[in-house]
């Protein structure tokens, strides 16, 4: 899962502290893993040097001082990019997948593009196994079912997505 | 979403709607197929997808939009030349329902090839040719009832390949069916469909079965994507 | 088993009837209503016998019997005349009145007699009047109409009656038209008795009447049965075993049965008020006559539901329910025909020991004869599965139509047969009859051996009416051809007073009327003939010596017989006898009109025969207009070549009606069936669609489906038909003889009843192959 992306991500909606994004981070991806403060920090160093986000302002005061950081042009595009690039079908996608979806979700792009995208890629690595299988002998057949009913889960678990993208919405949006 | 169906089409859709009562069951659909090409047709139930096939295969007239076969215009044609046409041109396999009861599988299988007034003896011999490649050729005196739901389903198939349809369209062939016996049915249908150069509609809802296509189109409220022109 | 418990299931089946949601209340309102018809024709035929018996007292209450002793007049006396007459098909009782005194009686129906001129008219016969077609009948009945006559004085809704006033009948009395009575109704009832064969006839005809109707409603309580036995299968999913499933079923069919008898009871009492409205075959009854006799009544409402749990019980007999689904022994044993013929067998037997009893000693055992019948009827509902099954097994597959209806045939011909079998039932039960009438038709039937060629119609001519006037009036009435007057006599060798021994006809016309009833060596008038060869004449040759003296009669009413005497002229012509207009070769004594001397033209009686020209519209109802106004009582008469009994007649009619009803409504059982298969199908039908199938293709075969097993199960009845028809006409020692005709007009209904019904399912066809039946949702 790219942290990095998912950061920018948040950023869309309006310039924020390093604190606030560590929090709304957690509140909506971090369920099991909250962020440590530090990866933040390591994250935003590394956009900063690339040009997705700039400093918006430094809030001086009791205690640390505390950055703002909003997104640049560049940052847009790259999340733009990101949620439009089909991961590669793999096991355990789902938690990228998950805050791909949310994340088109909160800055109101269009959520089903994502699944859709997705979709069609599991589909071209299910053909290719297909055709693997027709071909193969018994263990190709039986290493490439394996490999189909992961795809397959995975794809399930889209089609529920897709089915329940109203509910999400809302569920996202408080 | 406008579609610039590719030069070579067997048959292309366009903007098709279709509103039964209250319900909206195409909304501005589109759909294109090559010669020899298997397009699986996917989305959730009560999509539309059903509606989009039975559209496209002439047995539903749709409200508005047109329907290019072979550059005839199918929305234009009366009932008795697009049943004449899903005679010779189409064939058809569905979920379930579809073997006559009382009629053996041979006879099933000829069924259509006698519609279009083959002899009895020449229908059940080209019946029995396909029955063989779809490895069901054991139980051509059985009725369907007698046979197991695998063995209906590829009876179905043969039965929809039997007069060299040039456009195959199978609505959840393998829905009734477990996973052994569907991808079976997958492999023989498509096999056989490709060997006989028939395009193919793959309705369904299952990804392993869309496996077995060129290609997707999602529907979804009444409205398709072609994911290979948007990616 | 305890009582108990068949209560319990048998209740719980009640209650899946009516609380099985919209599929459960279709289910029962479709047995309900096919339960519901076979009731009400129950209940009718329950009433039959006595709404007969009604028609009957009604009709003997109202005899004007002149018959008996002459009855002198007295305050208490009432003169009537005969005034019958038809129009366009229809008799019309007519009665003119004239009473005599204060006490004179008044016939039923009537409170007060019409004065001279007027009338009191039948509702029917009112409404006949007031319509455009009953413009002629006016011109022949110009009395004013004051009234209607009351229920009590018809016999029946439709009749058409009138009672008219008139005066001076008394002068009339020796018409035997006109008669002088104390009291209506026969004065000595005799007790008829009823021929053993006509006996027979009825009691043939009821019972092939109710077997269908028996069928029908064991039909009718299986209709929905694919869709029960999925529910039943859930049943015993949830634990009821294989007995209590069977008595839940049943249950459900007894919720239809019952359901039924109020229906039934609806139907009835609606049919009841219809039935005054219709007349069938020229039968119209009140509805107060159609009371079911309330013992009937009560073995019908008790039956009825229990016939419908035992055929459930039964029907389920070859059924195995399992808790996922039902099994139909996959491929049934081949049906058995052995116990199949036992029935029909059976039949034979307990009829051929009264063969021959007909005639002589004229006893039937009741018992023997309904057992019989019905054995050998519901030997067809027996054999009727494994002919179907036999034969359809056997046919080849020509078209795919033909394919497919054969090949379902071939997987259920119990259903076809089970559909057919009312049909079968009904057609083999009236072919026998219909042979039995035409059998013995000749038996009751009288040859009046009128030559209807030459004339078609004899009017009289009434006294103190010249011949030769009415002969006008009638020859320019429209469609008359020509007009043959003559008027006839008797003479006697001896005066009246001193009881005559001898006699012979007279005959008086002119030269080219008299060539008709004899052939003359020349005529001229004057001319005298004595007639050789006429039938049943013996007298002539020696009353007929010149210079014989003969006496005539002259009929005077009341008082002392007056005679005219006439001598037999030297100048005697002899004339051969040839069939005259009416058919018969007469006899006697040929008189130009010169040659009868005045006093004789007393004694004669005018006859005008007519020839009708039948391309004139209505030809027959003007000389009947014409006859009227020159008299009513001139009582003009249309021959016909053969009359039969009247009673024969209506049992004929009945077995017409009760076949009509009984056809109707297996043709609403067939249609019912048919769709509800069809309603099965409907998935199947849109897949048949969607690959292109023909709707031609899939109509005609459902047409095979449903004519293949008719056609066989017609066969089978004209067989059973033939046989039984020929058992009970040997059983009148009547020369057995096969009347195609009628065989074919039976079967030929029954094809009928197919075709409509099969036209009647191609609209539901045709809308469930649209290929919306293709959706799942």
């Amino acid at each position: 899962m790219s942290i990095g992306h998912t950061l920018l991500g948040l950023l869309e909606s309006g310039p924020r502290h390093g604190y606030d994004l560590k929090r709304a981070f957690d509140e909506k991806f971090g369920h099991d893993r909250p962020l440590h403060y530090g990866q933040v920090y390591s994250t935003m160093s590394r956009l900063l040097k690339n040009g997705l986000v700039e400093v918006d302002g430094i809030e001086a005061g009791g205690g640390p001082e505390r950055k703002r950081y909003a997104i640049t042009e560049a940052g847009i595009t790259d999340v733009e990019r990101w949620l439009a690039t089909p991961e590669k079908p793999e096991p355990y996608l789902q938690s990228t997948l998950y805050t791909k979806v949310v994340l088109a979700l909160l800055t109101s792009r269009d959520a089903a593009d994502v699944l859709d995208t997705q979709r069609s890629e599991h589909l071209r690595s299910m053909r290719i196994l297909t055709d693997r299988k027709r071909r193969g002998d018994l263990a190709d057949q039986l290493i490439c079912d394996h490999a189909l009913f992961h795809l397959e889960a995975d794809l399930r678990w889209l089609e529920l997505t897709a089915a329940r993208l109203d509910k999400l919405r809302e569920a996202v949006a408080r | 979403m406008t579609t610039t169906p590719p030069p070579g089409s067997l048959l292309v859709a366009r903007d098709l709607r279709k509103v039964y009562g209250p319900t909206t069951a195409l909304d501005g659909a589109a759909f294109s197929i090559h010669p020899g090409e298997v397009v699986a047709v996917m989305g959730p139930s009560g999509s539309g997808k059903s509606t989009l096939l039975h559209c496209l295969a002439g047995i539903v007239t749709p409200d508005s939009g047109s329907i290019l076969y072979d550059g005839r215009e199918l929305t234009a044609m009366s009932d008795s030349e697009r049943s004449a046409l899903r005679r010779s041109e189409f064939g058809f396999v569905f979920q379930f329902g579809q073997l006559v009861p009382e009629l053996t599988c041979v006879e099933n299988v000829a069924l259509p090839m006698r519609l279009n007034g083959t002899p009895r003896k020449e229908a059940e011999r080209a019946a029995l040719a396909w029955m063989e490649r779809l490895e069901v050729d054991d139980v051509r005196g059985k009725r369907p009832g007698e046979v197991s739901g695998g063995q209906g389903q590829r009876v179905a198939v043969a039965r929809a390949l039997v007069t060299g349809p040039r456009l195959l369209f199978a609505d959840e062939p393998t829905g009734a069916l477990d996973s052994l016996n569907g991808e079976r049915v997958m492999e023989l249908l498509t096999e056989a469909a490709r060997s006989a150069n028939a395009a193919v509609v793959l309705v369904t809802h299952e990804a392993r079965v869309a496996a077995y296509s060129d290609r997707e189109i999602v529907v979804r409220d009444g409205r398709s994507r072609d994911m290979e022109r948007v990616v | 088993m305890s009582a108990a418990q068949w209560a319990r299931d048998l209740g719980m089946g009640l209650r899946f009837a009516f609380a099985g949601g919209r599929e459960g209340w279709t289910r029962a309102l479709l047995t309900a209503v096919g339960v519901g018809l076979g009731v009400a024709l129950l209940l009718l035929t329950t009433a039959l016998p006595a709404a007969l018996a009604e028609r009957d007292r009604r009709e003997e209450g109202r005899l004007n019997y002149t018959y008996g002793e002459q009855i002198a007049r007295a305050d208490d006396t009432l003169m009537t005349a005969d005034t019958n007459t038809e129009f366009g098909g229809r008799d019309i009782r007519g009665r003119l009145l004239e009473p005599e005194g204060d006490k004179a009686p008044l016939p039923p129906g009537l409170r007060e007699f019409p004065a001279p001129g007027d009338m009191l008219v039948s509702p029917a016969l009112k409404e006949l009047l007031d319509s455009g077609d009953g413009a002629l009948l006016r011109e022949r009945l110009p009395y004013d109409i004051v009234g209607t006559i009351g229920e009590q004085g018809l016999i029946g809704s439709q009749e058409l009656a009138y009672y008219a006033g008139a005066q001076g009948l008394a002068d009339r009395a020796g018409d035997g038209l006109v008669g002088r009575i104390d009291s209506f109704g026969d004065p000595n009832p005799t007790e008829e008795e009823m021929d053993p064969v006509l006996m027979l006839l009825i009691l043939v005809v009821f019972v092939v009447l109710l077997m269908p109707v028996a069928v029908f409603i064991a039909a009718a309580v299986r209709f929905g049965g694919e869709r029960r036995d999925r529910r039943l299968a859930a049943l015993r999913l949830v634990g009821s075993d294989g007995g209590m499933t069977r008595r839940i079923a049943a249950g459900e069919a007894l919720g239809g049965a019952l359901l039924g008898l109020v229906f039934g009871t609806a139907f009835f009492l609606a049919g009841r008020e219809f039935a005054a409205s219709v007349e069938v075959f020229r039968i119209s009854v009140f509805p107060s006559y159609l009371n079911p006799s309330p013992l009937l009544a009560l073995l019908v409402a008790v039956a009825v539901p229990a016939a419908a749990v035992l055929v459930t019980l039964l029907a389920l007999r070859g059924v195995v329910i399992e808790p996922l689904g039902v099994v139909r022994t996959a491929r049934p044993a081949r049906r058995r025909l052995w116990w199949r013929l036992l029935f029909p067998l059976a039949g034979v037997v307990m009829l051929v020991p009264m063969l021959g009893q007909g005639k002589e000693n004229g006893e039937f055992n009741g018992y023997l004869v309904t057992g019989g019948v019905i054995c050998l009827l519901v030997g067809v509902t027996a054999l009727l599965p494994w002919f179907v099954e036999t034969v359809v097994a056997r046919l080849g597959s020509g078209s795919v139509s033909w394919q497919l209806a054969v090949r379902r045939l071939q997987l259920s011909s119990g259903t076809a047969a089970r559909m057919v079998n009312g049909i079968a039932v009904a057609v083999a039960g009236a072919i026998a009859l219909q042979m039995l009438f035409a059998g013995v038709e000749a038996d009751y039937t009288k040859e009046t051996g009128y030559d209807v060629s030459l004339a078609q119609m004899q009017v009289r001519v009434p006294e103190g009416t010249e011949i030769d006037a009415a002969t006008a009036k009638l020859a320019e009435t429209e469609g008359v051809r020509k007009v043959y007057p003559l008027s006839e006599g008797y003479f006697a060798d001896r005066p009246y007073t001193e009881e005559p021994q001898r006699s012979a006809q007279l005959t008086v016309g002119d030269c080219a009327t008299l060539r008709e009833v004899a052939k003359l060596p020349s005529c001229a008038d004057g001319d005298v003939f004595a007639v050789q060869g006429g039938e049943h004449d013996t007298d002539t040759p020696s009353l007929s010596r010149p210079g014989q003296k003969l006496y005539a009669e002259v009929p005077s009413p009341g008082e002392e017989m007056k005679e005219v005497e006439w001598t037999v002229p030297g100048a005697l012509k002899e004339a051969a006898s040839v069939e005259d207009p009416t058919g018969t070769k007469r006899g006697g004594f040929l008189l130009t009109r010169g040659a009868m001397p005045d006093d004789l033209a007393e004694a004669v009686r005018g006859q005008l025969y007519l020839a009708i020209d039948d391309s004139v519209p209505h030809a027959r109802e003007h000389v009947r207009n014409t006859a009227a106004a020159i008299d009513p009582l001139s009582d003009p008469m249309t021959w016909s070549a053969t009359e039969r009994t009247e009673r024969f007649d209506t049992i004929r009619t009945g077995l017409f009606v009760g076949a009509a009803a009984v056809l109707a409504l297996i043709g609403a059982s067939l249609l019912v069936s048919q769709l509800e298969q069809l309603r099965e199908r409907r998935k199947l039908l849109a897949a048949l669609v969607a690959f292109g199938t023909r709707r031609r293709t899939l109509s005609l075969s459902v047409l095979w489906q449903t004519a293949v097993p008719i056609g066989l199960g017609l066969l089978l009845a004209a067989a059973v038909g033939i046989t039984l028809g020929a058992v009970l006409l040997r059983m009148t020692a009547t020369p057995v003889g096969v009347d195609w005709p009628s065989v074919l007009q039976m079967t030929g209904i029954g094809a009928g009843v197919v075709l409509v019904v099969t036209l009647l399912s191609l609209p539901p066809l045709l809308r469930m192959m649209r290929p919306d039946g293709l959706r799942t949702e």
